[in-house]
C-alpha cells in the first residue's frame, strides 16, 4: 500500500519576507477581490515562470507557475494573462517590477517568484505578490520542501495569493477522495481512489474487487471512512491513507452506511438499518460506544455535523417525502428546515458553518443547492439529469459533486461549482468518477 | 397419461404467468435464458406391462425442467424471476409481488436447508444514501412477507444495494421500474 501512496516527506518552512529595495507605498486602496460576487469580472493576474539559476530549478519554476495559473483560473476569480504578452522579464524578484510595463498589458496583480535549489533534496520557493495599480508589494513568502513536492508548493503559492487577495483562506493544497467507476451500468466496478484537488496524482487506495461507495475524509486528512460490500452485509470501514491499515468499524445488527466524521475527528456519525428501518447513530471512535440519535420509523439518513460539533443536519422522510432536518448533537431539538417543492436529500454542513449544501429533485431534474442552517436563503446552483453528493472545499466557497448522464451509456463525472453558481467546471479524473469528498487543507 | 397432461397444462400456466409479470418485461424483454419449450410427444403405443403404482414419483424428471431443489428450480417456481417490483419511492408489496413471494415461500419451506439473501434495490433517481435506506425497506418488506408465510427468519438475510446494482441500464420508466425490486438471492440450492 505504501508504495502506491505518495508519502509527503517535507517540511514547509513558510515565512513572509520583506522587500529589499525601497518601494513607495501609495495611498491607493489595496487590490482585493470580493468572493461573493461571482466571476463576472475576473481579476487579470500575471504569473511569469519562476526564475532559477539552476536548470532543474528552471524546469520546476516553469511547471510550478503553470500549476498556479491553472489553480487561480479554475477559481473563476482570476484571469491568468498569457506569458507571451509580458513586456518586462524580471531577473531578480528582490527588486520592484516596472509597474508601467504591467499596467500596459492590464495586469492588476503580478506574482514574481524564484526557485533556489539548495541541494538535491531541498529547494526553496520564494515569491512576491505585487499590486500593479497600487505599485506595492502585497505579500512575500518563502517555502522549503523536497523538489519532488513542487506541486504541493505550487498549491501553497496559489493559496497564499488567493488568501491575500480575497481575505479568505484558500483550498488548493488539498486532495479529493473519490470512487473510480468502470464497466457497463449493469455491472459497474467501483474502486476507492484519491487525487490532488486539481486532478493530478490519481491513485487507487484499495485493490480488492469489492464495491466501495461514499468515502469521506477525517479532519486531520490522514484517514478515510467509506462503505464497502466486502461482506454480504455491507459495512463501514476506516482506512489509514499512509499505512493502508484498514479496519471494519464496529459490529452492528444490520447494515451500516452514510458515515461521516465529526469536526474533531473523535466521533463517527452513521446510519444503521435494522429491520428495514434506518436511524442515525453516533459512535465514539475511542471507546467504540454508540448512541442512537433518531428513533423515528421513517428513513433517517445522511447526517453531517456543523463545524462546531453541536448540531447535525440530516435527511428524513418522516414528513412523507425526503426533507432536510437539523437536530442537536444529542438528538434533541429536531427541526425541519426545507419546505420548498420537491425532494431534498444529502445535506452537508459547510466547514464555515454558514451554509448547508443539499440535493434537490423536482420536475425530473436534480440540483445542487445551498441554504442557510435555518432553511432560509435557498439557492439552486446546478441543474442536470442527476447531480448529487455535494462536498465542500476547505474554505466553504466551492462545492464538488457527481453528475451522471442518462441512459444505458450513462456515466458519472465530478464537477465543481462555486457558491455564486457561476463557475461550473468539470474536474479531470482518469475515468468515470463519483462520490467526491474534499479533504481539509493539508497540514 | 392424464397426469402427464395435467403437468403439461400447469407448466404452460406457469410459463404464461412468467411472461405476464412483471408486466414491464412485455414491453422490452431482458435477454434471459431461453425458456424450456414443451412440445407434445407422440403417445407411446399401449403395451402390456406390469401395473405402475408409485412409479410416477420416481420416474426420471422431465429433462427440460430444472432439477428440483436447485437454484434454477427456485427461480422457475417463482415464475422465472425471483424479484418483486415496487412503485416509485414505495416499499409496499403489490398483489402480483405477493403471488410471487407465496411461490418463493412454498419452495423455501420445501427445501428448508436453503438460506437466502434478500436484496433491496432502487432506481437511479435518488441520492445514493437515501436509496440505500429505501432498498433496506424493500428488502425488509420481502423478508416480512416470507416470514409471514412460514419461512424461518434466521434463514433470510437482508441487504440493500440502493441504486448500486441496476439490472436495466435504461433511464426510462420501464428501466426504472425494473430496477426498483426486491431480489431473493438463493445462492446454493438444496441439490447440485
Amino acid at each position: 500500500m505504501t508504495s502506491i501512496l505518495r508519502i509527503f516527506v517535507m517540511c514547509f518552512a513558510a515565512l513572509a519576507f520583506g522587500l529589499a529595495s525601497g518601494v513607495v507605498t501609495t495611498a491607493h486602496a489595496q487590490l482585493s477581490i470580493d468572493i461573493t460576487k461571482g466571476n463576472i469580472d475576473p481579476t487579470p493576474i500575471a504569473i511569469p515562470n519562476f526564475m532559477s539559476t539552476d536548470s532543474r530549478g528552471k524546469q520546476i519554476g516553469q511547471d510550478l507557475a503553470e500549476v498556479v495559473r491553472a489553480d487561480l483560473e479554475r477559481s473563476g476569480l482570476f484571469r491568468s494573462l498569457d506569458p507571451k504578452s509580458f513586456i518586462e522579464t524580471q531577473s531578480n524578484i528582490d527588486y520592484a517590477p516596472t509597474f508601467a510595463d504591467w499596467r500596459v498589458i492590464k495586469a492588476e496583480a503580478l506574482v514574481s517568484g524564484r526557485i533556489v535549489m539548495e541541494s538535491d533534496s531541498r529547494m526553496r520557493v520564494e515569491f512576491r505578490l505585487w499590486d500593479i495599480f497600487g505599485g506595492e508589494q502585497l505579500s512575500g513568502l518563502r517555502l522549503a520542501a523536497t523538489p519532488d513536492n513542487w506541486r504541493r508548493m505550487a498549491h501553497k503559492v496559489s493559496d497564499a495569493i488567493y488568501s491575500q487577495l480575497t481575505g479568505e483562506s484558500g483550498y488548493f493544497d488539498s486532495r479529493i477522495v473519490f470512487i473510480d467507476e468502470s464497466g457497463p451500468k449493469t455491472d459497474r466496478k467501483k474502486r476507492l481512489a484519491i487525487m490532488d484537488q486539481d486532478g493530478a496524482n490519481p491513485q487507487f487506495l484499495l485493490t480488492g474487487p469489492s464495491t466501495v461507495i461514499t468515502p469521506r475524509f477525517s479532519p486531520n486528512t490522514q484517514k478515510i471512512t467509506y462503505m464497502s460490500y466486502e461482506n454480504i452485509v455491507p459495512a463501514i470501514y476506516l482506512l489509514e491513507i499512509e499505512t493502508g491499515r484498514r479496519e471494519l468499524l464496529g459490529s452492528f445488527p444490520g447494515m451500516t452506511f452514510a458515515p461521516r466524521f465529526s469536526p474533531d475527528g473523535n466521533t463517527m456519525i452513521l446510519t444503521l438499518s435494522k429491520g428495514g428501518n434506518s436511524d442515525i447513530y453516533a459512535m465514539d471512535l475511542r471507546s467504540r460506544s454508540t448512541t442512537q440519535l433518531t428513533t423515528n420509523s421513517a428513513i433517517d439518513v445522511s447526517a453531517s455535523y456543523a463545524p462546531d460539533g453541536r448540531n447535525i443536519v440530516f435527511n428524513s422522510d418522516r414528513g412523507g417525502s425526503p426533507q432536510i432536518y437539523t437536530m442537536s448533537s444529542d438528538g434533541s431539538n429536531v427541526k425541519r428546515i426545507s419546505f420548498g417543492k420537491g425532494r431534498y436529500n444529502a445535506p452537508v454542513w459547510s466547514p464555515r458553518g454558514d451554509k448547508i449544501a443539499f440535493v434537490k429533485s423536482t420536475g425530473g431534474k436534480f440540483h445542487i443547492g445551498v441554504m442557510n442552517p435555518d432553511g432560509s436563503g435557498e439557492r439552486l446552483l446546478t441543474e442536470s439529469y442527476l447531480d448529487e453528493g455535494p462536498t465542500w472545499s476547505p474554505n466553504g466557497r466551492v462545492i464538488l459533486f457527481s453528475r451522471e448522464t442518462r441512459g444505458r451509456n450513462g456515466k458519472n463525472e465530478i464537477w465543481s461549482v462555486d457558491l455564486t453558481g457561476t463557475n461550473l467546471r468539470r474536474v479531470p479524473t482518469p475515468g468515470s468518477a463519483s462520490d467526491p469528498a474534499w479533504s481539509p487543507l493539508l497540514p | 397419461m392424464t397426469k402427464n397432461l395435467i403437468l403439461l397444462v400447469s407448466a404452460a400456466a406457469l410459463m404464461t404467468a412468467c411472461a405476464s409479470k412483471p408486466e414491464v418485461v412485455e414491453q422490452e424483454p431482458e435477454p434471459v435464458a431461453a425458456a424450456p419449450i414443451f412440445t407434445p410427444e407422440p403417445e407411446p403405443k399401449p403395451v402390456m406391462q406390469a401395473p405402475v403404482q408409485q412409479q410416477t414419483v420416481v420416474q426420471a424428471p422431465d429433462p427440460n425442467l430444472p432439477v428440483p431443489g436447485s437454484v434454477a428450480d427456485f427461480i422457475y417456481q417463482a415464475g422465472g424471476d425471483a424479484r418483486v417490483y415496487f412503485g416509485y419511492n414505495q416499499y409496499n408489496l403489490t398483489p402480483s409481488a405477493m403471488d410471487n413471494l407465496r411461490a418463493q415461500a412454498a419452495w423455501l419451506k420445501q427445501y428448508d436447508s436453503v438460506n437466502a439473501v434478500i436484496e433491496g434495490n432502487a432506481d437511479e433517481r435518488g441520492t445514493r444514501e437515501y436509496n440505500l435506506a429505501l432498498g433496506a425497506r424493500r428488502a425488509e418488506s420481502v423478508k416480512s412477507f416470507l416470514v409471514g408465510q412460514g419461512v424461518a427468519s434466521r434463514r433470510l438475510t437482508t441487504v440493500s444495494y440502493g441504486k448500486e446494482r441496476p439490472i436495466d441500464g435504461r433511464s426510462s420508466e420501464s428501466g426504472w421500474a425494473r430496477n426498483r425490486n426486491g431480489h431473493t438471492n438463493v445462492m446454493n440450492g438444496a441439490v447440485g
